[in-house]
């Protein structure tokens, strides 16, 4: 054991599996922070399609948009674009809350009520393109 | 007290009373700098973003609900009103995924430097308006 590897065991007061599984006290680790990082990478490329998509279906009828979203390869993108999306948002807006409520009370009620409007939008969203997809 | 962090910002004056100790950063006597700027812009169109999903999602409600309802919003976004409201999301959906890129190569340990930092900053708001400029270009082309 190297004198850097001692002052590490000393500092860390955490099992070496703990550490392995990257289990702080807050129960998750970095999962939090990879998977803002992971959505992030994965919108660039589902964004720019949505831009593409919108461009492609300005001024256009029910009918139209109906054709568009019964090709398999646009509800697919479709539903990833949501769910991703909405991931984001939710983790983007936590942080916004946590960092502006300070009241423990208020900031449990506001989280629970975004998350909860985030999951109805997504789900709402899902099923519209689904419903396209599949009439 | 209010909150437990109110414990650290206690402090004496000279006469040795006790007082609250000023919160800082104090926004407004700071100067505008473009790595504040450019944070501050990412937060605000993350949360224009956010609350922009509910449009797409009545888009898509409309959609699925037929002829009738997708004539309706479709003209919304035709209307003053709506391409208004279409241009801020474009802004704000450019800028977050210009300074969103921007982010992710600070993650990746890359541009920390200062001169780096405020020439990507600066390249984030020129990008910004050069696609969003394009973008309506295009779209007003299409419509």
């Amino acid at each position: 054991m190297s004198t850097q590897d001692k002052d590490l065991s000393i500092k860390i007061r955490r099992s070496a599996l703990g550490r392995a599984r990257g289990l702080g006290s807050a129960k998750s680790g970095s999962a939090h922070w990879w998977a803002e990082r992971m959505t992030a990478a994965a919108l660039l490329p589902l964004s720019l399609y949505f831009v593409v998509s919108v461009i492609i279906l300005l001024g256009a009828d029910q009918a139209h948009m109906a054709a568009y979203m019964a090709e398999p390869w646009n509800s697919a993108l479709f539903l990833a674009l949501i769910a991703i999306m909405f991931y984001h948002l939710s983790m983007g807006l936590q942080v916004v809350i946590e960092d502006y409520v300070p009241d423990e009370a208020k900031r449990l009620i506001t989280l629970l009520v975004i998350k909860g409007v985030i999951i109805f939008l997504a789900l709402a969203s899902a099923v519209s393109v689904l419903k396209l997809a599949f009439s | 007290m209010k909150d437990v962090r109110e414990a650290l910002m206690i402090g004496h004056n000279s006469e040795g009373k006790l007082v609250r100790r000023p919160l800082s950063p104090h926004l407004q006597v700071y100067k505008p700098q473009i790595s504040s700027a450019t944070s501050i812009f990412h937060r605000i169109t993350g949360v224009a973003l956010s609350v922009g999903t509910i449009l797409m999602t009545l888009w898509l409600i409309c959609a699925a609900s037929g002829d009738a309802a997708f004539s309706v919003i479709q003209a919304f976004f035709a209307s003053w009103i709506g391409m208004l409201i279409l241009f801020g999301f474009t802004i704000a959906l450019f800028y977050h995924f210009c300074n969103g890129i921007r982010h992710l190569a600070w993650d990746a340990g890359k541009g920390f430097e200062l001169p780096d930092m405020h020439r990507s900053g600066k390249l984030v708001f020129a990008a910004t308006i050069v696609l969003t400029v394009a973008f309506w270009v295009i779209a007003l082309l299409v419509w």
